[in-house]
């Protein structure tokens, strides 16, 4: 019985090791592939717009509407206090620093990201993947580097527009619903809102397009079994994608506090 | 198109494999596999559904790694080899897969030129080799364009075949090139492998179930519990006393391979 439990133990922490390990490698090969082969151009357009152009409703959707709701919620607790000329400072540093990069995460990993890990998982199971293998051709130079580097550039614009989406979200609301004055919102952004607020927003959000892209690859690059293999590879790749920008959101702000 | 050039001169050897095993988990699907494939020549391997052919193919062409043993390719030992000149070695192979494993967001150029895009070379090259190697699959130029979802079966696998032959191989692997193909479509693969093999002197290696392969082909090893249990010319296999070949070319029930096919020892 305590064997047992023991070996459960022990294996537990000897499987989850490897699976990092095997993490942490997947990108130390896609980073030696980026270093060590040119990267397509064209390649590298393409991801930018399938994992962030074609993402573009969601995000302007998500980023439209959490600002309502956020310059919404908000009034209500200010009113209390008589501090509503500070609603616009509120919705527009919570939309830079964190929902906007956050939100655009959290969106684009569940479009494009579990999109890379089925289309990759695909692959896989499809004998594709050792194709590219027998003609000599680095498939993380062919498939990996390209959606990586793609989604890190692309997630800060993307990031952007859901920021300014936020912000004229709760414009709308401020102005026309809750009767606050527009210069009163538009000020009060002028005077609380600095570049480094904004530099930490898309810090953040290219954190992100590198977590959704390595994870969607990775989770694909190691799909076993058939559809299903597929299924649980894509869903794995959300969950663990939408975990670790949750939990790195922490730790980057702590860091850039400090910057 | 039969083949009539058997030769009694001993052929050089391209493909030499030594004690070659592979396990997966506790399994040994490779045991200790002892096979030389003469260099020029169609060798055939047989067995039943899950002997492990796919494996050994795969572990000579580089998909697979051997838990033990060597392989050597035209007399180098590839264990010995650093990961380059691994893999420039292993540029003298080309695998055709059972499923053709074509690119499905690639469509007949680009998957057949993938490995010459990749190299930046130029597009009207590209085009005209492309052109080169779908004539010397049968395939006229109208598939060019088209995706592999809108090609037959077995138009897929000569699309596989050119794309490999545009490596120039000097070798090549395939993988049960006429599964899901009805006997007309079969046979055309079966003439084009050895059309290829015969113009272009390469050394096809090839998984096949199919005893119409054996009008083409010059050599015949038959696997069998992780080992080679018979090699031999095609051309006398039907006259042979070993008792694992009699059996499974005629589909004999009754004999020394077994039933079940779950025979891999475990060595846990």
């Amino acid at each position: 019985m305590v064997v047992n439990f023991v070996n459960f133990i022990g294996s537990t922490v000897i499987d989850f090791a490897h699976s990092v390990g095997l993490f942490i490698l997947f990108l130390a090969k896609a980073i030696k592939a980026a270093v060590t082969h040119r990267l397509s151009i064209k390649k590298l357009l393409l991801y930018m717009y399938t994992i962030g152009v074609e993402s573009i409703n969601i995000v302007v959707l998500t980023g439209t509407f959490t600002g309502m709701v956020f310059a919404l919620q908000t009034y209500i607790g200010f009113q209390r206090v008589g501090g509503e000329q500070f609603l616009g400072a509120v919705v527009a540093l919570g939309m830079i620093r964190e929902l906007g990069p956050v939100l655009t995460g959290l969106m684009i990993t569940g479009r494009a990201g579990s999109a890379i890990a089925a289309e990759i998982g695909t692959m896989n199971i499809t004998e594709q993947l050792d194709a590219l293998r027998t003609l000599q051709i680095n498939i993380y130079q062919y498939l990996v580097v390209p959606r990586i580097v793609g989604s890190i550039i692309i997630l800060p614009s993307m990031a952007i527009i859901a920021m300014m989406c936020g912000i004229a979200g709760g414009y709308i609301i401020s102005v026309y619903v809750l009767g606050l004055s527009p210069e009163d919102y538009t000020t009060s952004i002028k005077n609380f809102v600095e570049l480094s607020d904004i530099t930490g927003g898309l810090i953040k959000s290219s954190v992100f397009g590198l977590i959704l892209s390595w994870v969607g690859t990775y989770k694909g690059y190691y799909t076993e079994g058939g559809a299903r293999g597929v299924g649980i590879a894509t869903t794995q790749s959300v969950v663990l994608s939408s975990s670790l920008i949750l939990i790195s959101n922490y730790f980057l702000t702590k860091l850039l506090e400090r910057m | 198109m039969i083949k009539n050039n058997t030769t009694n001169k001993a052929p050089k050897i391209a493909i030499k494999l030594v004690d070659l095993k592979k396990k997966f988990g506790a399994k040994f699907v490779s045991n200790g596999v002892n096979l030389e494939i003469p260099a020029g020549k169609m060798t055939v391997i047989l067995g039943r559904s899950g002997e492990g052919k796919s494996v050994l193919l795969k572990q000579i062409v580089g998909i697979l790694k051997p838990t033990s043993g060597n392989i050597f390719i035209d007399g180098i030992d590839f264990s010995t080899l650093s990961e380059s000149e691994y893999n420039e070695q292993l540029k003298k192979c080309g695998y055709v897969f059972q499923f053709a494993a074509l690119l499905d967001s690639l469509n007949v150029l680009e998957n057949i030129g993938i490995t010459l895009f990749e190299k930046n070379v130029n597009r009207e090259t590209i085009l005209s080799l492309v052109k080169e190697k779908l004539s010397l699959v049968n395939l006229s130029e109208d598939t060019l364009y088209k995706y592999p979802s809108e090609l037959s079966g077995g138009m897929r696998k000569r699309v596989g075949l050119a794309r490999t032959l545009i490596t120039n191989p000097q070798i090549i692997l395939y993988d049960e090139p006429t599964t899901g193909l009805d006997p007309i479509t079969a046979r055309i693969i079966h003439e084009l492998m050895y059309q290829m093999q015969q113009e272009l002197q390469i050394t096809s290696v090839v998984i096949s179930h199919d005893i119409e392969i054996f009008k083409y082909a010059d050599y015949v090893a038959l696997l069998n519990e992780g080992v080679i249990k018979f090699f031999g010319e095609a051309s006398t296999i039907w006259e042979s006393k070993n008792e694992y070949i009699y059996q499974f070319i005629r589909g004999l029930p009754d004999g020394p391979i077994q039933k079940d096919i779950a025979y891999a020892k475990d060595k846990a």
